[in-house]
């Protein structure tokens, strides 16, 4: 009764995963040392990333070989839909890790600090404000990043760059490839001048505003949050830019293109993302 | 359920040979096999470092080690026997049987199957290198709560990376095992008709995928306090080291659960055979399940009674706990009522399952026990807490992976395991097993504290009796390692396809041991 199933691709064995495991060893061990200052850190660390990037790039080039090949099929692509989607679901876990710890500080451990026993033995005077580094108080004052300056601008960027990214995907199932490649570029080029607003502004918060990865807890939450989210950006702008090589090498068709969808689902992820940190980290 | 099997008796192995095939090995049976022998590894390194902790209670005093090393040897035993015994031995079960279960000819992914598991000896490596670094390994207890976390060496970072890398294997696992559930399942394999084992599995995967990345933010935050100037656990800052705790345990309690689910699903799978009775209820295990891991996301501050949390909260985190006592209640109703006039016999397999209901039920009260706040507020931190997580992890989790290796033994290698040494097996470790964990009980109650090299002199008799049964679980683990040799190497009677005679489902219609590749065309399932 095979007929009614068709057969599902099961790779050959791979020698990829291996590099993957040596190169993520090499980062961990790397960064540990260079972290603790003992050894050859820095070495380690980037030999690791650099076999990571090289695993990357042969065990993606496969997967890319074996679909442009047809070697997957409807069985498959359906995998790789549900696999994206949980994987996504996990991303918004990690950031919610961090989120909560910003909602946390902000509506609890902020207003016990400055009540009670809290504010009447150990940190006398101490009020609640937000922002806030802490009610130690030898800390360096700073000033908080703003909201309606290039924040704001850099989500007027994101926003605009998921209208031309769908633009794109209408081109793409169309088979405008024209307006596809153009749509791609026009994405690539609203994230990176996206990262490089983000670059400039922490230049600007580290020169002008005293506003350090060490200025208490808004310096933590305000760097992590938007540091992993910029992180995601520059990930998803590499998965647009190999989208757009794979265009111009003439890959995807209307009616199959799962990586191209997989990666605007991704592009859109980030997107939300950052209106929640534009409003609870720079606006509220 | 009857099943159509094609002909599929060409077993072949291609590929690499000798140590190549094992690290490039795509095939679910390889890799399941891997989890194992690796899982059973750090089951020994652990169990090495608990009986050193033994060892040194075994007298009031200090003889044996350190203090310094008492506490690194507790951190990392937990952390070791969680991630690095249990969890592995479950994918472990997951690779081996899911894709047999419900006739796939493989997991959805079996490329990154592979590099799951392949990341689990470099995090190893990293756990177990950290004793010999300056400073040896963490000695912040398995979770690692700040402050103590913050001031450790060098051990603590990789302690923390080898987490990262961990939580990347589990969750690339998670989605490879959630895929395969739902996307590769034979014709006719309709969810409610699926093994027990392959629900429960699937759940534990979505909370693996939901807390995993939680717990990776937990340590990311731990990371940038150490190193970076970061206040997120530093009140000076701003910042509260009881958050580290709501974050971990947020991770913490669901994690607990991805370790019984899957034991629930084996001990589902193994009472029908020896019963020979469907098993009682089905669909209310489905659903009690779910339950669990749904309400497991609302009780985690029952780890944080004695934080100085408002009332509200205590109440809160209390009733929410007790109520996860229904769905579990249902579970253990439903394996009494399928063995209920069934024609049950006793082989070792079923004679685990059995243990296990008893002894994890008694784990199971004695964390409502736990969870009532204001008994909470005595116990908590002693060894009552010990006995008790023991009790669902030893005799839970362990237990149940016992009775599934002898369960499935025969299918893995085509021979019985051997009744008489599985029984003095099972009998060894359960009377071993209670002789160390049920005085810590009193202990507890006494107010023993828990993670301490040293104690007062009326906890004397309790604590040698303990570190004697641990001594004797210890060996007694030993057997299973000669069944399973025995077994692998071909001794033993042969076993037949269908080696338990009341043995349903797919996995039993393919020849013992089950040849390389399964199903790789779909059977169709009536
Ligand atoms: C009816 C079900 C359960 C209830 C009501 C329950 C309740 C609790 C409570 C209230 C605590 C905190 C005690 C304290 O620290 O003062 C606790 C600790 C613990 N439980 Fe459970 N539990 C249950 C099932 C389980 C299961 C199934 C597992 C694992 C398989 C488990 C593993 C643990 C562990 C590892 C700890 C100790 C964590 C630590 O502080 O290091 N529990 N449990
Ligand atoms: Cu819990």
């Amino acid at each position: 009764m095979s007929h009614t199933l068709e057969k599902y691709f099961v790779p050959e064995p791979s020698i990829y995963p291996i590099f993957g495991s040596v190169a993520l060893l090499l980062f961990g061990s790397g960064a540990v040392m260079w972290l603790n200052d003992v050894g050859p850190g820095p070495l380690v660390f980037f030999l690791g990333i650099a076999l990571l990037i090289y695993m990357m790039f042969g065990w993606f080039g496969q997967v890319v070989k074996e679909s442009q090949g047809g070697q997957y099929g409807k069985r498959v692509d359906l995998s790789f839909r549900w696999s994206m989607g949980w994987f996504i679901f996990s991303e918004v876990m990690f950031f919610a890790a961090f989120f909560g710890a910003l909602f946390y500080v902000r509506v609890l451990s902020l207003p016990w600090l400055a009540t009670g026993e809290n504010e009447a033995v150990l940190w006398q005077g101490f009020t609640q404000e937000w922002p806030s580094s802490g009610p130690y108080p030898y800390a360096e004052a700073f000033t908080p990043m703003g909201a309606w300056g290039i924040p704001a601008f850099n989500t007027l960027l994101l926003l605009t760059s998921g209208v031309t990214l769908t633009w794109a995907h209408h081109g793409l199932l169309k088979n405008r490839r024209d307006q596809l490649a153009k749509g791609l570029l026009a994405t690539i080029a609203l994230g990176v001048i996206f990262l490089g607003f983000q670059i400039y502004e922490y230049f600007h918060a580290y020169s002008d505003l005293n506003l350090r990865l060490d200025s208490g807890i808004y310096g933590s939450t305000f760097y992590l949050l938007t540091g992993f989210h910029g992180l995601h950006v520059t990930i998803g702008a590499i998965m647009l830019a190999v989208m757009y090589f794979r265009v111009r090498a003439g890959h995807f068709r209307p009616d199959n293109h799962f990586a191209f969808e997989a990666t605007a689902w991704y592009w859109h992820f980030v997107d939300v993302v950052w209106l929640f940190l534009f409003v609870v980290v720079y606006w509220l | 359920m009857a099943a159509v099997i094609p002909d599929q008796l060409h077993d072949h192995h291609h590929g690499p040979t000798g140590l190549m095939r094992w690290i490039t090995t795509t095939n679910h049976k390889d890799i399941g096999t891997m989890y194992m022998i690796f899982s059973f590894v750090m089951f020994l390194a652990g169990g090495v470092m608990a009986l050193t902790i033994r060892a040194e209670l075994f007298q009031p005093g200090l003889q044996v080690v350190e203090p310094e090393l008492f506490n690194q040897l507790t951190t990392l035993h937990g952390l070791v026997m969680v991630f690095g015994a249990i969890m592995p031995a479950f994918v472990g079960f997951a690779n081996w049987m899911i894709p047999m279960m419900i006739g796939a000819s493989d997991m959805a992914f079996a490329r990154m199957n592979n590099w799951s598991f392949w990341l689990l000896p470099p995090a190893a490596i990293l756990l177990i290198a950290s004793f010999f670094v300056p400073g040896g390994a963490t000695a912040a207890g398995w979770t690692l709560y700040p402050p103590l976390s913050i001031q450790m060496g060098m051990g603590m970072d990789m302690a923390i990376f080898a987490i990262h890398i961990m939580g990347i294997s589990s969750i690339m696992g998670a989605i490879n095992i959630v895929v395969t559930v739902l996307n590769m399942r034979a014709p006719g394999m309709t969810m409610m008709k699926m093994p027990l084992f392959c629900w429960t599995w699937l759940i534990t995967a979505y909370l693996l995928i939901a807390v995993m990345p939680v717990l990776a933010g937990a340590v990311t935050m731990l990371l940038t306090d150490r190193h970076f100037g970061t206040s997120f656990f530093n009140a000076a800052g701003g910042g509260d080291p009881v958050l580290y705790q709501h974050i971990f345990w947020f991770f913490g309690h669901p994690e607990v659960y991805i370790m019984i689910l899957p034991a629930f699903g084996i001990v589902s799978q193994i009472i029908p055979a020896f019963a020979r009775k469907p098993l009682f209820g089905y669909a209310s295990m489905v659903y009690a399940t779910a339950s669990i891991a749904i309400l497991s996301f609302v009780v985690w501050a029952h780890h944080m009674f004695t934080t100085g949390m408002p009332l509200a909260g205590q109440l809160f985190f209390m009733y929410a706990t007790l109520l996860i006592a229904v769905p579990t209640g249902v579970k253990v109703f439903n394996w009494v009522a399928t063995m209920w006039r069934g024609s049950m016999t006793f082989e070792t397999p079923m004679l685990w399952a059995t243990g296990f209901i008893f002894v994890f039920t008694m784990g199971g009260f004695t964390g409502l026990i736990c969870a009532i706040a204001p008994i909470d507020i005595q116990i908590h931190d002693t060894y009552y807490v010990v006995a008790h997580f023991h009790y669902v992890l030893v005799a839970g989790s362990l237990f149940s992976l016992y009775a599934g290796a002898y369960y499935w033994l025969p299918k893995w290698t085509g021979r019985m395991p051997d009744e008489r040494i599985g029984k003095l097996h099972f009998w060894a470790s359960l009377i071993f097993f209670n002789i160390t964990f049920f005085p810590m009980h009193f202990l507890g109650l006494a107010g023993m504290p828990r993670r301490v090299p040293d104690y007062a002199l009326q906890f004397a008799d309790f604590n040698m009796l303990a570190s004697i049964g641990a001594f004797g679980f210890g060996l007694s683990q030993l057997i299973f390692l000669w069944v399973v040799i025995k077994a692998a190497r071909g001794g033993g009677e042969k076993a037949p396809a269908r080696s338990w005679e009341g043995a349903e489902g797919l996995e039993w219609t393919v020849p013992s041991p089950a040849p390389h590749h399964t199903f790789e065309e779909a059977p169709v399932v009536k």
